[in-house]
């Protein structure tokens, strides 16, 4: 009849984690939601309730720039959605092909751009595209398709698709690794199973692996979502604070940026910034509650 | 054993740094310019420390486009240098407004400066000043002088001039007749629109008459300028629509282009750059003999932070800084940078000299939309950058663009309503 022992060590191992975890994330976080709910007036901070949110929806300028930017963010989504994953599950099955050959060159080269500093990135290929130094325009020129170049950067129609094919580009090594260790788990006796039963090839990769791997593809949309909706680093890297041309590359974080920090002669507001980044901070919320509860939870999954 | 060492380490540094205290006291200062963080610590805080023994300068630049932002967190989180660089008008008022400006006006040396020179760091009833003035950019073109030999041209003084040797650089094709691009946006108004628009506007008459509200943006002088920078793009190079800042400067010191539409800042840069003999002509005019008008920007000063520990120490700095002694060390270190002090200097650059003499010959205004009229949403110098851009580009009429910048002004400001 002895008294469960309290158990310490629990508490002892969870406490600095949840310390580090509460004061540099759950804080801000909640500070930043309530900064939203304030303006300054006179040098003097007062609060407004949802002022900020309805000037930033409903003013006209504000919201043209918001609505831009969110517009523009679904793109840059669209593009990774259908460019970065389907490019990354395919490579993925070539990769775990057993009879690949210099199948680890491939994966490495391929994952290496995924650890390069977005500044980096943003500089080579600004350099690689640029019509005066680029090497772009004379590796076109040597295979006589110069006129297929653009000042793509510059030009508004081009510029913000061009800056998703770069992040695309840096970030394919992600989905494909994760879908590359899905289908290394897959037994070798249900694709062989498959084989006596006469699916093979293209067929096998269709109707038994695809289905096999379905929850990792939603993991990777998941994440793809919630990355490109808190992008900001490459169009900054790239582009500046004004997105430009024209704001045709503005997504939501580089709008946040502008507002909160101020640019050239426009002064930072941090309590508009912050009703932006509560916005973007509702977006991304709903998103990943959709997918979680409309879409995770009614994914089949078979046992291996 | 180890805690009788650690009290004397402790004591030791202690020691340190109070005698430290006691002997130098050092000052930060913060800047945009990080150009010139050679000419600082090779020419500008030697002279300082030479004549004021026991104050140390440290010169901290950040990049132009991130100062304000930068500069803006440090002075809320307490961390920012002693010495504040100033941009002109609205950015500092606010920040004077805040109280993290220091009011300068009991300093002597402030009688050295015009009001003109004053005008961009005061209040708007010029009750307080808030930083000492250091220096304007005048805007202007640069040329490449072996090419317009080479090609045989005169320096163009009207607009039908200018064209027509931009026609004749086009055609002979051995040089790319302007660098500019547009990526960066701001060149395009800043070198552009307000390096052509004074002509158009007529300096100081059309900007005072805009901030009045007696005339209007889409009046045709402030629409003219855009329908000329919509000229420009047949003379720009290829892809210029992605041509960066420092490509238009590498394209022009790398002698591939003729003519550079310039602010007097690239005299230093280029002067290290480029291998050929550069020339600057001012912003032509309609027709000859009329007035013609440059844009003589008072664009940097450097005001004390009110929360320094070292108030004296500043203030020793800001004297120096309003004395002839640094107008002339300056003005000659950072030629294109025009000391705004009512001592005389004498430049040795040629370039300078050329630029700076336009001042006795026109009419000096500054950039439209600095004073007042950017202090709302949407703010009126960004929007500026993008119908610059656009104009030449052709992505929008001049009209349109006016409508638009006028439409986004009207939005917040009185007098434009």
């Amino acid at each position: 009849m002895q008294l469960p022992r309290v158990r310490w060590h629990i508490a002892v191992f969870l406490t600095p984690a949840v310390l580090i975890y509460s004061t540099v994330m759950i804080f801000p976080l909640f500070n930043t939601l309530r900064l939203a709910l304030y303006a300054k007036v006179d040098q003097e901070r007062v609060f407004v309730g949802l002022e900020n949110f309805r000037t930033l929806f409903f003013d006209p300028i504000w919201s043209e720039q918001f609505w831009n930017a969110l517009g523009n963010n679904f793109w840059f989504f669209l593009i990774h959605m259908l460019v970065q994953n389907p490019v990354g599950i395919a490579l993925a099955a070539l990769l775990s092909h057993p009879r690949l050959r210099f199948a680890a060159l491939y994966r490495s080269a391929i994952f290496i751009p995924t650890v390069l500093s977005f500044v980096i990135v943003g500089f080579a290929w600004k350099l690689i595209l640029s019509p005066i130094w680029g090497i772009a325009p004379s590796m076109l020129d040597a295979v006589g398709l110069k006129s297929l170049f653009a000042p793509w950067l510059g030009k508004e129609e081009y510029a913000l698709t061009t800056l998703a094919m770069i992040s695309v580009w840096q970030f394919v090594g992600i989905p494909m690794m994760l879908i590359y260790a899905a289908l290394l788990s897959i037994p070798e006796e249900i694709l062989e199973a498959g084989e006596i039963d006469g699916v093979t090839g293209l067929a096998a990769f269709w109707k038994i692996k695809l289905p096999l791997i379905l929850p990792s593809i939603g993991i990777i949309s998941i994440l793809t979502f919630v990355g490109n909706f808190n992008a900001f680093d490459l169009i900054y890297a790239a582009q500046g604070a004004l997105a430009g041309p024209d704001f045709s590359t503005d997504i939501l974080g580089t709008f946040m940026y502008r507002t909160f920090f101020g640019f050239q002669l426009q002064l930072g507001d941090p309590h508009m910034g912050s009703a932006i980044a509560g916005a973007m901070f509702a977006i991304i919320l709903v998103g990943v509650c959709l997918y979680l509860f409309g879409i995770q939870t009614r994914m089949r999954r078979y046992q291996l | 054993m180890k805690s009788k060492f650690m009290l004397t380490a402790l004591a030791g540094t202690a020691l340190v740094a109070t005698s430290a205290l006691a002997e130098d006291v050092t000052l930060t200062v913060e800047s945009w310019r990080n150009d010139d963080l050679t000419l600082w610590q090779d020419k500008i805080i030697p002279a300082f420390e030479a004549s004021h023994p026991g104050i140390k300068v440290k010169f901290t630049p950040s990049a132009p486009t991130e100062y304000n932002a930068v500069l803006n967190s440090k002075l809320d989180a307490g961390s920012a240098g002693d010495l504040i660089t100033c941009r002109p008008f609205g950015a500092s008022l606010a920040l004077f407004e805040a109280g993290h400006l220091a009011d300068l006006d009991d300093m002597d040396a402030m009688g050295n400066f015009s009001d003109v020179a004053k005008s961009a760091w005061q209040t708007d009833d010029g009750s307080a000043s808030f930083c000492v003035p250091m220096a304007s950019v005048i805007h202007g073109f640069i040329y490449n002088k072996d090419a317009f030999e080479e090609l045989g041209l005169d320096v163009p003084t009207t607009e039908d001039e200018f064209f027509a040797a931009l026609e004749t650089i086009k055609e002979d094709g051995s040089y790319i007749p302007m660098a500019m691009g547009t990526n960066d946006q701001w060149e395009a108004a800043t070198m552009g629109y307000n390096n052509i628009g004074p002509n158009y506007w007529k300096g100081e008459e059309g900007r005072k008459a805009l901030i009045a509200g007696e005339q209007k943006l889409t009046d045709a002088q402030w629409v003219a300028p855009f329908e000329t920078l919509a000229k420009w793009a047949d003379y720009l190079g290829d892809g210029f629509e992605a041509q960066t800042y420092p490509d238009s400067q590498n394209i022009f010191t790398l002698g591939r282009a003729a003519i550079y539409p310039a602010g007097s800042w690239e005299i230093s840069g280029f002067n290290a750059q480029a291998d050929f003999e550069m020339g600057a002509f001012k912003p032509p005019v309609k027709a000859a003999g009329d007035t013609c008008y440059i844009s003589d920007h008072t664009d940097i000063g450097i005001g004390m932070n009110a929360s320094t520990e070292h108030p004296e120490a500043a203030q020793t700095f800001l004297s120096w800084v309003a004395s002839p002694e640094f107008a002339s060390i300056f003005g000659n270190a950072l030629p294109g940078f025009f000391p705004l002090s009512n001592a005389p200097v004498e430049m040795n650059d040629p370039l300078a000299k050329e630029f700076v003499s336009w001042r006795g010959e026109c009419e000096s205004t500054i950039r439209s939309t600095y004073q007042i009229l950017s202090r709302g949403t949407p703010n009126l110098e960004n929007e500026t950058w993008g119908a610059s851009a656009a104009a030449i580009k052709g992505t929008e009429t001049p009209e349109a663009l006016a409508e638009k910048l006028q439409a986004g002004l009207a939005n917040w400001y009185a007098p434009q309503q």
